[in-house]
């Protein structure tokens, strides 16, 4: 895999060939946020957190989705970019009913996590408080669609990872939704197996096991990476509950 | 088929039509069809056949003839003299027409339309040269006015790499609205190192107003799939898709018969003109969504996917249907190509401006005299579009504006009536060509309200991928109402900017990146408008009613309004 | 690190350098004019702030508390130099206060996620005001009220609960539900010291 050389914040640093450009510049220590990407899963580029303003010409690109090349001058946290990220955050706190105070995952969040930790203290747009439903009718989880930011985790694991797509999206714009199967509820669905990667996955509290009250849910990703490594490498042994350091 | 049975068979139909004295051209696209026009060809029909005069008096039911808020339009072609064209014709007047004119050569003067009028002079028709003049159903009729001889052309005289080569001298840059150049494209595709390639024809146009390409698929569908075919041959594709909006179902028909009646003859298919190429065509009929008229959204549905754009790149030329190297262009795109072939890239490139060359197709619409479908030079300005062309303003009102690329463009006001209408200097003015609606205002038009309209279509139409797109456009959606309603403050207009550019430059796709553009130009060259509906809660057009209060107001109003509420209950 | 509170000039602050000084014995002239206001919220975030304990003491020696739902001072008085306000804004009597909060007021922090969000108090958007109170006093567990809107017994409810910010210029924001006592005293400390407010990451969270 051949070498390349990309200036990031006005260092020059090394990556390889076919590299995200997100990927090369969280192994630089640099924490770019994002909440659509999770590590294991297809990109869908449709957050804009991870966006990186490239020069010449100062063009934004989310990193998760462009490759990175040789030569690339790339900024990552210039003052519009972070403007804009907070812009974005306070897009999504305003789209649904993230009360934060009365959730699952209250403290654990990663959509809360990101708005803190980019000093977003208050939302300056209307708040859209649609009239959204809740469906409890799995036995085990509950979907609360107020939460839901609409970053497809859940349909890309259980598509690429489970292999049962029950997850899908319909409907378009802020009318969007994740549905099981073909909108039907979730405890009737067919396809569905019950993994709850789905709910492991989700940053928000939008996808929680039944039963858990506020700041009770508590989500685990690393599976996701031992399952991978798993099919990849045949490498199934855990080691203190943490899965085993991969072939790579 | 090969090429002396395409000669054959043009000579045939000459022969065949100019058998008739008279002929009578009835518009059968969308437009006419809506007001009356099948209505008027039957009577047409009924009345050459009661007077018996089927053998010299013909009746074709044609495409597009521009006018469109005239219709139904009736076109008396009789040998040996000009057309002559006839507007808002009822059935009454069908037959007096026939009777009259067709049979006595008295042309019945009341629905008469001038054929010296700007409307028609001031026009270049290039893609619409056949449109309103054959029959669209009919293969011959398109072959008879030279149809598929630039294919036959281009598969034995042109080897690909001089179709693109030609394509590209004759600078033709898409019709789509982004206006990047066809052959550079087309060479992309055709360097792409591929076994399998697709070319795609975007008819799926969605922006309110613009009709230009239902108009071309509905009036010349030939001609788009000669197009398709000319471009299968110079990027080395066997298979092309038509992507047809929904809400077209005129042209989606017209096409599916055109492509078998091609196929039937040898044109498309298996070994096209007794050649070695082959290439099948076809037609995806779209659900509804604009965003799939963005290529990346167009091919997954095609693909039977959700209609959602992806980031590009990697782009369509390298990675595109099922992975493989696609051409899309737009409709209009490919109604080009036929006559840059048939008269070479150098007559082509002699139309138009410097950067931009030969003709583009405009849906006419709003304020003006005469509405309907015109084709212009690039380069022609916007004055003589509106004023000669479109006739000026109805009932003595001011031109305050022009609205050009839908919700993706933005808004000119009278003191660039002069600029000229090309890529450049409209992306200069803040606005773009996009891919033909010109939507003319006068003074009764409020600029925010303007503004509102065109961003609650982004917004329905937002796919929701991406959240500046999917929540943006529903905050300025909803600052916009605000200031249409009068409770609007000072921080929803900085707000309102803030978003502009923040949604313009973090969207994902086309959808999002231009949906601010009809608030970012009209606040350009309107904002007193804004600031008079934020400061002073007036609307000068009158438009908006004005009947909220900002919040703090509510102190007063809410109780008066409970009051009136409690006393309207008694 | 981003400041907390953008719209928090210095120029204001400074003004409150000198009484933050924080003598012992000084007159109460000399102090800050502290007010906490009350509008839609459940007072938890002013029983968080009681919850300072021991540090109200070192509290009551630099400021004066001059409006409070603690205090029963009737009327919001004229210049106050920080006031804390809880809750979202609800109806037109919240309108109002707010109003003069503001005008009186050089330093306006929005206490806790309802000032901040809307929170709690803004679940109710959900419902139009109308069928709103038909499904809580006709057709719901409460009694009907006597009087009602039209006979200024209950003020009007506004069509939708608004955070603060979204009423009157607000310039720093304590977020938090309620907002934990370190938080407070950061905040507050803060704006004593005459310092914009500018508070831990983790202090800004929601909830």
């Amino acid at each position: 895999m051949a070498v390349i050389t990309v200036t990031i914040n006005d260092e020059l640093v090394s990556g390889r060939e076919g590299q995200s450009l997100l990927e090369l510049v969280r192994e630089q220590g640099i924490d770019l946020p994002t909440l659509c990407h999770l590590d294991g899963l297809e990109e869908r580029g449709g957050c804009r957190l991870c966006m990186v303003e490239m020069a010449p010409g100062n063009r934004l690109a989310a990193a998760c989705v462009t490759p990175a090349q040789e030569g690339m001058v790339i900024y990552t946290h210039s003052e519009r970019l972070v403007k804009y990220r907070r812009m974005i955050l306070e897009l999504l706190f305003a789209e649904r009913n993230h009360v934060c105070a009365v959730c699952v995952m209250n403290g654990r969040c990663e959509l809360q996590y990101e708005a803190y930790t980019i000093g977003m203290d208050h939302v300056r747009y209307d708040y859209l408080t649609p009239d959204l439903p809740m469906d409890a009718s799995h036995d085990r989880f509950v979907i609360d669609h107020n939460r839901c930011i609409l970053c497809t985790r859940c349909v890309r694991v259980c598509d690429s990872v489970e292999g049962a797509h029950t997850w899908d999206v319909m409907g378009r714009g802020v009318n969007c939704r994740v549905i099981t199967d073909l909108n039907q509820p979730w405890g009737t669905s067919q396809s569905c197996t019950s993994c709850g990667k789905c709910v492991q996955v989700c940053p928000t509290g939008a996808l929680h096991a039944k039963g858990s009250t506020v700041a009770e849910m508590v989500k685990r990703h690393d599976f996701l990476q031992w399952i991978l490594d798993g099919r990849e490498n045949h490498q199934w042994t855990m080691r203190n509950g943490e899965p085993m350091e991969s072939g790579r | 088929m090969n090429r002396a049975d395409l000669q054959t068979m043009a000579q045939r139909e000459q022969e065949k039509q100019g058998k008739y004295r008279c002929r009578l051209l009835c518009c059968a696209s969308t437009p006419c069809l809506s007001s009356g026009g099948a209505a008027v060809q039957q009577a047409l029909e009924d009345a050459i056949k009661e007077q018996d005069a089927n053998a010299e008096v013909a009746v074709v039911s044609t495409g597009c003839m521009g006018p469109c808020s005239r219709g139904p339009v009736v076109t008396v072609q009789i040998q040996g003299e000009n057309d002559v064209y006839y507007e808002n014709v009822t059935p009454e007047a069908a037959r007096q027409i026939v009777a009259d004119h067709a049979l006595n050569g008295q042309p019945v003067q009341e629905k008469l339309l001038p054929s010296d009028l700007p409307f028609f002079a001031k026009q270049t028709k290039v893609v619409l040269s056949n449109s309103g003049l054959i029959d669209p159903e009919r293969l011959e009729d398109y072959v008879a006015r030279g149809g598929y001889l630039a294919l036959a052309y281009a598969l034995r005289e042109m080897s690909p790499e001089d179709v693109c080569t030609e394509i590209s001298k004759s600078g033709l840059r898409g019709r789509g609205g982004a206006g990047y150049p066809s052959g550079l494209k087309w060479d992309l595709v055709r360097k792409a190192p591929d076994d399998k390639k697709y070319v795609v024809a975007n008819g799926d146009e969605g922006d309110p107003g613009a009709y230009m390409d239902r108009t071309l698929m509905e009036s010349d569908p030939h001609r788009v799939l000669e197009g398709m075919a000319i471009a299968g041959y110079a990027v080395g594709a066997d298979q092309g898709f038509i992507y047809v909006r929904g809400e077209y179902p005129v042209a989606a028909k017209r096409l599916e018969r055109a492509i078998r009646a091609a196929e039937r003859r040898g044109l498309l298919g298996s070994r096209v003109l007794d050649s070695s190429f082959s290439f099948r065509i076809d037609i995806r009929i779209g659900a509804g969504a604009f965003v799939c008229g963005e290529e990346t959204a167009l091919m997954a549905s095609i693909m039977g996917r959700r209609g959602q754009p992806v980031p590009r790149p990697p782009y369509p030329a390298q990675s595109g249907l099922w992975g493989h190297p696609t051409l899309i262009n737009n409709v209009e795109t490919f109604g080009n190509i036929v006559p840059i072939i048939e008269h070479g890239a150098d007559w082509y490139a002699a139309i138009g401006t410097e950067k931009s060359k030969g003709t583009k197709i405009f849906a006419l619409a709003g304020k003006v005299e005469n509405t309907g479908l015109i084709e212009v030079p690039m380069g022609i300005t916007l004055r003589e579009i509106v004023f000669d062309i479109g006739g000026g303003i109805p009932d003595g009102r001011e031109f305050k504006a022009a609205q050009t690329g839908g919700p993706s463009g933005g808004c000119i006001p009278a003191q660039f009536l002069d600029t000229k209408v090309d890529y450049e200097s409209l992306k200069a003015l803040g606005s773009i060509m996009g891919s033909g609606g010109l939507i003319v205002m006068d003074d009764q038009s409020c600029m925010p309200d303007v503004a509102k309209f065109f961003m609650e279509f982004c917004m329905d139409e937002s796919c929701g991928k991406c959240v500046p797109c999917r929540v943006g456009t529903v905050q300025m959606y909803r600052i916009l109402q605000r200031i249409t309603d009068g409770s609007a403050t000072r921080q929803d207009l900085q707000n309102l900017e803030e978003l502009c550019t923040m949604v313009r430059e973090t969207s994902l796709c086309g959808l999002g990146q231009s949906a601010p553009n009809p608030v970012m130009s009209t606040l350009r060259y309107f904002r007193e408008e804004y600031e008079d509906h934020i400061n002073r809660r007036t609307c000068e057009a009158g438009v908006c009613e004005m009947t909220e209060v900002p919040v703090l107001e509510l102190v007063e109003e809410l109780p008066r309004r409970i009051r009136a509420a409690a006393i309207r209950n008694q | 690190m981003t400041t907390l509170s953008s719209k928090a000039d210095t120029k204001k602050s400074e003004s409150l350098k000198k009484p933050a000084g924080g003598k012992k014995g000084q007159s109460s002239s000399q102090k800050v004019r502290l007010a906490t206001a009350w509008l839609g919220g459940c007072s938890g975030c002013h029983m968080s702030f009681l919850d300072l304990d021991e540090r109200l003491i070192d509290l009551a020696e630099a400021v004066e508390l001059v409006y409070s739902p603690i205090a029963d001072v009737k009327t919001f008085p004229e210049n106050v130099d920080v006031t804390l306000v809880e809750g979202a804004v609800a109806n037109v009597d919240h309108l109002e206060l707010a109003e003069q909060i503001r005008e009186r007021s050089k330093i306006v922090v929005s206490f806790g996620d309802c000032a901040v969000t809307g929170n709690v108090t803004s679940l109710r958007n959900k419902l139009p005001v109308d069928d709103l109170l038909t499904k809580v006093y006709h057709e719901g567990p409460g009694a009907v009220p006597r009087g009602g809107e039209i006979d200024k017994v209950v003020p009007a409810l506004i069509p939708r609960v608004l955070p603060l910010h979204q009423v009157i210029t607000v310039d720093a924001f304590i977020p938090g539900c309620p907002p934990d006592p370190e938080r407070i005293w950061a905040a507050v400390s803060s704006l004593l010291a005459g310092e914009p407010v500018v508070l831990a990451d983790k202090m800004r969270k929601f909830g």
